[in-house]
């Protein structure tokens, strides 16, 4: 069964034409070329593929494309305006908050979250909101502190 | 991934309507269960009823000395409500521990209830609540709804709409997480109510349960001293990986006390 799914895709309107079975990461990766959210371990347990859907982070691997109809997605090629690196990106080059990398955009979209909640979060509160996200370079001291750093960045 | 027909109801009506027509269909409240058992093709639905869009299924009222929470409820909403954070703070820091932030803003407590897993958090604070499970058809109380691992009362097709909560006069559950998965290895709640003190576990057996001979210890007197001597039957526990039936009977007692001194706090 296919099913025809419109949603705004980082601001702008798209849509395509999916299985029913195709996760809302494939379709961000392979109908719209979104490659920035990642596939690392496909049973929502590594956080590579966070992006948010109507404003809250959530496991793109583990959620149906269908079932983002009509929702507003953001990924991280969303995240940076004007050519700009995001605060909180720029966080995570200036503290070199990745190694290899690949865990990096669902790490960013998931402090962009835990911001919002709590614009001052002390690293307790960071190392525990990261419950969802594994960097498997166990790079976490510097992404810590590149979180602390945006967010502090961010209240500017 | 199998294939299968998706189906998006905009009432319980509506759901009980495809319910009905399809061979083999499921609900799907958050998909934290159901779509990680359907990508290891562990489950073939014919259909797949997504109930995120029933409005009847979602909010949180309060009424008396109790507290009805909707079953599409997200665990973050309850976690960070303050309706329930002010009436039941227990059950606010229990939501607050499942899964992972992502895993929080997508599984329901409806989801959670109806699947019965054994390690799940939710069941604990059914029994403990003397919760009222309502479904599209009738009230099932909790003493009656757990019947064995991923096992409950419902009939087929039955949509499990609302959980009714019943304040305690102090409440606290305390949990020893998987390190990974954070499933309770053994999770328990304690409730002191006006007429009784509760004591459920989960985690530790096929399906989660009370505990009598501890409610009997601390009904006398409500303290973690109370439950000193006390010995947990291992019989019929889990045993895994993780932890043997033996080790899980030790930790029922541990995360009772633990969860007793935290209501006492």
């Amino acid at each position: 069964m296919t099913v025809h799914v419109s949603i705004t895709l980082n601001g702008e309107k798209v849509s395509a034409e999916v299985e029913t079975r195709t996760l809302l990461v494939e379709m961000v990766r392979e109908h719209f070329g979104k490659t920035g959210t990642h596939v690392g371990c496909d049973t929502s347990q590594c956080g590579a593929c966070v992006v948010h859907v109507d404003g809250v982070s959530i496991k793109s691997c583990t959620m149906l494309a269908v079932q983002a109809q009509d929702t507003e997605v953001l990924t991280i090629e969303g995240v940076a305006s004007d050519g700009k690196l995001h605060p909180m990106q720029e966080a995570f080059r200036e503290h070199h908050g990745l190694q290899c990398g690949f865990c990096t955009p669902g790490m960013i979209m998931s402090a962009l979250e835990l911001v919002r909640h709590n614009p001052d979060p002390g690293e307790r509160e960071i190392r525990e909101w990261l419950e969802g996200n594994l960097c498997r370079c166990t790079g976490y001291q510097n992404i810590v502190r590149a979180i602390h750093a945006g967010a502090k960045a961010m209240r500017r | 991934m199998y294939e299968f027909n998706y189906h998006r109801p905009a009432s319980l009506k509506e759901a009980r309507t495809i319910l009905a027509g399809a061979s083999d269909a499921r609900i799907v409240a958050g998909g934290m269960t159901l779509l990680p058992a359907m990508k290891f093709r562990l489950a073939r639905p014919s259909d797949l009823v997504d109930l995120a869009h029933v409005g009847e299924l979602r909010g949180i009222r309060e009424k008396g000395d109790q507290l009805e929470i909707g079953a599409m409820m997200r665990h973050a909403e309850i976690a960070g409500g303050e309706l329930v954070r002010s009436r039941i703070a227990a059950l606010a820091d229990l939501a607050q521990g499942i899964g992972d932030p992502q895993v929080r803003n997508r599984g329901t407590l409806g989801g959670s209830v109806a699947n019965s897993d054994p390690a799940a958090d939710y069941p604990a604070a059914v029994l403990a609540l003397d919760a009222v499970i309502r479904t599209d058809r009738r009230d099932i109380p909790a003493a009656d709804f757990f019947t064995g691992m991923f096992e409950t009362a419902l009939a087929p097709a039955e949509i499990l709409t609302s959980v009714v909560f019943r304040q305690p006069k102090r409440a606290a559950y305390a949990k020893f997480p998987n390190p990974a998965s954070r499933y309770a290895v053994v999770g328990v709640m304690v409730a002191e109510h006006a007429d009784a003190v509760r004591v459920a576990v989960t985690g530790a057996g096929p399906r989660a349960f009370r505990a009598p001979q501890l409610e009997q210890a601390l009904s006398r007197n409500f303290s973690p001293a109370s439950l000193d001597g006390l010995h947990i039957d291992a019989d019929d526990f889990n045993s895994d990986m993780h932890a043997t039936a033996e080790y899980r009977a030790h930790l029922v007692l541990v995360m009772a006390r633990r969860a007793v001194a935290a209501a006492s706090a």
